[in-house]
């Protein structure tokens, strides 16, 4: 058990790693330094910089030196915490992105929590009533949900919300609430928004889940202790529920791994249609303005808090499954 | 009793030689006919690619020519029945401004019709790149078929949405071929080095497939696209964008060339070629290879429509292709403002193909699956 945790955790910080070199690369590879692209912002704005504030700028990330050594100076900041300038904005990386990273994290687990909620009794229901009419209705859904890319599903309920109910159903939050301090009401307000991204998020997301639990499910409907139990008078709902669905469930726990890059990754593109106030609009924009501090800084935090979730499924699979928890050791 | 069986017997086992003596992939293609949707998956798919390779025939117009006199243009219904008789024709519409709202406004003319021809004359082209030819699948008789048939309808910019479609749907199409085909070029290489050598070269790689799967890749690719210089051409923005696809898309396939590699290693038959002296190089390719080349064929087709859409994705976000290149993503672009779309809807016309080509390919693919191990 030890080891399995340890083996995870080590890998997931070679992946962080891995992610931190790839941000960098990202940050590198417009051509020009960003100081130069700073000082030119700076005077397009008429504030100017001097000489010497860039050869200062420059001695701190230090861009006269070579690579390995630039990237880990910038390494180093990012551990105190300084991400840099956003350019564009003149303002630190951090506050320019403020609660959007939070908002992002917040729309994906809804997507997931959805997905979750959906999949789990729907796979149920296909694998014990196999064959039945509704268990084609939902491969047939699932199929069309597969094919169907989350950004087009954006701009199809986008259309249809507007030209049908006549109502912006885009965004996160009510006109009211979109620059208000954080409180109660506007959390509230931010749940009733919830739903759509949720949905339009998750739904690819789901058709697959039904699939697995569907499969893992018959997979255990056949075996012997089933039977057992139905011999012995347990009633059905019990038979189906007490041990085949606990045991299918794991393999279901596992995905969340690879649902919750794949949800995040969506979510960027989902939020540019239905302008959802996350860190995709923002990350669109720094990369078209080359502004790459907040680019880089971007995907390096979108990475390792995915990383992050990823190792916190890892570990919730060990402690709900017998057989990684003593069975590996 | 015998003289009853014997009849009902007999056809089984004619059946039964006919399987036992079946090849591989005649056994394949057998099972792969039974499944019906993978069938019509292959039939669409076929058509798609065929109208690839004729992209000029169905053409009628050329793609980037913009007129504001004709911009957002309501797609044009063909009266395909002139009294009872079968002679298509359009009537040509003419642009107005509305006093009131200052919006064009195109009134159909309906005294005039001008007659439409299937496989009529049109703007000269080679055909397949060799035969010179000026046929096309719609033309229009006595008229210029750019100026007076909108059978999609027209974008901002008075440019044709069929023709644009035609030409989009080669470039999404090729674009996934060629980076599902890198794709697999890495794919076969790490992962059959990964499952043959296994030791060393198996973690190394696994570790790098599962970093690989645990990042989010849409912001990795945004990231990687807009790098590429803006003074690029088309041809190289395309390339670079096939290779930049395909060096995330690799894993799945790498997976699936392990795992066979793991399981054929213990094979009797290879067993059998190493103790007859069989070089490395022989057992990989004469015996193994063969064996699961099916295997690979349907893991590539179900990775095509991943291809597919991360194009489309990237070139929606305008990251991707750049116009003049046409592709779904770059003609979906249009529709990105809700009230845009809600005046013009047949903008959103490019999502159909996307979604029946990714559904053909997940169909296909499934089939395949099922067909590549025709014994089990």
């Amino acid at each position: 058990m030890i080891a399995y945790m340890v083996r995870r955790v080590l890998l997931a910080i070679l992946t962080i790693w891995a992610i931190t070199i790839l941000s960098f690369l990202i940050i590198q590879l417009p051509p020009g330094d960003f100081v130069d692209t700073y000082a030119n912002t700076m005077s397009a704005g008429g504030t100017g910089i001097t000489e010497g504030e860039k050869q200062a700028l420059r001695e701190q990330y230090g861009l006269d030196q070579p690579m390995y050594v630039q990237y880990l100076k910038w390494m180093g900041l990012i551990m105190q915490g300084n991400f840099g300038m956003a350019i564009e904005w003149g303002r630190p990386v951090m506050d320019v992105i403020g609660d959007r990273l939070m908002l992002t994290i917040v729309i994906s687990l809804a997507a997931i929590v959805f997905t979750w909620a959906l999949a789990l009794p729907i796979g149920i229901y296909s694998a014990v009533k196999r064959y039945s009419l509704l268990d084609y209705v939902f491969t047939f859904v699932g199929f069309i949900g597969l094919a169907i890319p989350g950004f087009m599903l954006g701009l199809i309920v986008m259309y249809v919300g507007f030209s049908y109910f006549g109502a912006n159903v885009g965004g996160l939050f009510s006109a009211d609430y979109a620059e208000a301090p954080w409180s109660m009401e506007r959390v509230w307000d931010l749940i009733k928004h919830l739903p759509t991204p949720a949905v339009v998020l998750g739904v690819a997301g789901t058709a697959q889940m039904i699939r697995i639990m569907r499969s893992n499910l018959l997979d255990e409907l056949r075996k012997p202790y089933v039977m057992t139990a139905r011999a012995r008078g347990l009633s059905e709902t019990r038979v189906i529920m007490k041990y085949p669905v606990r045991v299918a469930l794991n393999p279901f726990i596992s995905t969340i791994g690879y649902l919750l890059p794949y949800v995040v990754s969506g979510s960027i593109i989902v939020s540019m249609v239905l302008s959802l106030p996350t860190v995709g609009p923002l990350l669109l924009k720094s990369l078209v303005a080359q502004d790459m501090f907040l680019a880089g800084t971007i995907v390096l935090l979108l990475g390792v808090l995915t990383v992050i979730g990823t190792l916190i499924s890892d570990l919730l699979l060990m402690w709900v499954d017998p057989r990684i928890r003593l069975g590996r050791q | 009793m015998t003289e009853l069986v014997i009849p009902q017997d007999t056809p089984t086992t004619a059946a039964e030689e006919k399987i036992a003596v079946a090849t591989q992939w005649q056994l394949m293609w057998w099972r792969f006919r039974k499944h019906k949707l993978a069938m019509l998956g292959s039939l669409v798919l076929i058509a798609f690619y065929l109208s690839v390779i004729s992209v000029d025939f169905l053409a009628y117009a050329d793609p980037n020519e913009s007129d504001a006199q004709r911009g957002l243009i309501a797609p044009q219904a063909i009266e395909w029945f002139d009294n009872g008789e079968f002679k298509p024709y359009v009537h040509p519409l003419k642009g107005t401004r509305d006093p009131k709202t200052f919006k064009r406004v195109y009134v159909p003319d309906l005294e005039t019709k001008v007659p439409v021809k299937l496989f009529g004359q049109g703007f000269s082209y080679k055909f397949l790149g060799v035969i010179p030819t000026d046929r096309h699948l719609f033309a229009v008789e006595g008229a210029d078929a750019q100026t007076t048939l909108f059978l999609l309808g027209t974008d901002v910019q008075g440019r044709d949405l069929w023709s644009r479609l035609v030409y989009g749907t080669q470039t999404s199409l090729t674009i996934g071929l060629f980076s599902v085909a890198l794709s697999l070029l890495l794919g076969v290489t790490l992962g059959g080095m990964s499952g043959y050598f296994g030791g060393i070269w198996d973690t190394v790689i696994q570790r790098i497939i599962e970093i690989l799967r645990s990042l989010p890749t849409i912001p990795l690719w945004m990231g990687l696209t807009a790098a590429l210089p803006n003074d690029w051409s088309v041809m190289q923005v395309y390339f670079a964008i096939t290779i930049i696809i395909s060096l995330i898309g690799w894993t799945e396939l790498a997976r699936v060339v392990r795992g066979r590699f793991l399981s054929l290693r213990q094979e009797d038959f290879v067993m059998a070629a190493q103790l007859l002296g069989c070089s490395k190089r022989r057992i990989i390719f004469r015996h193994m290879v063969p064996s699961f080349i099916s295997h690979i064929i349907a893991a590539t087709t179900l990775a095509l429509p991943a291809m597919i859409i991360s194009e489309t994705s990237l070139s929606f976000l305008g990251l991707g292709l750049r116009p003049p290149a046409i592709s779904w993503g770059v003609l979906l672009q249009d529709a990105q403002n809700i009230q845009a779309l809600a005046i013009s809807p047949w903008l959103l016309i490019p999502v159909l193909p996307v979604i029946v080509a990714v559904l053909a390919f997940n169909f296909m693919g499934d089939g395949l699956r099922d067909a590549a191990d025709p014994y089990g």
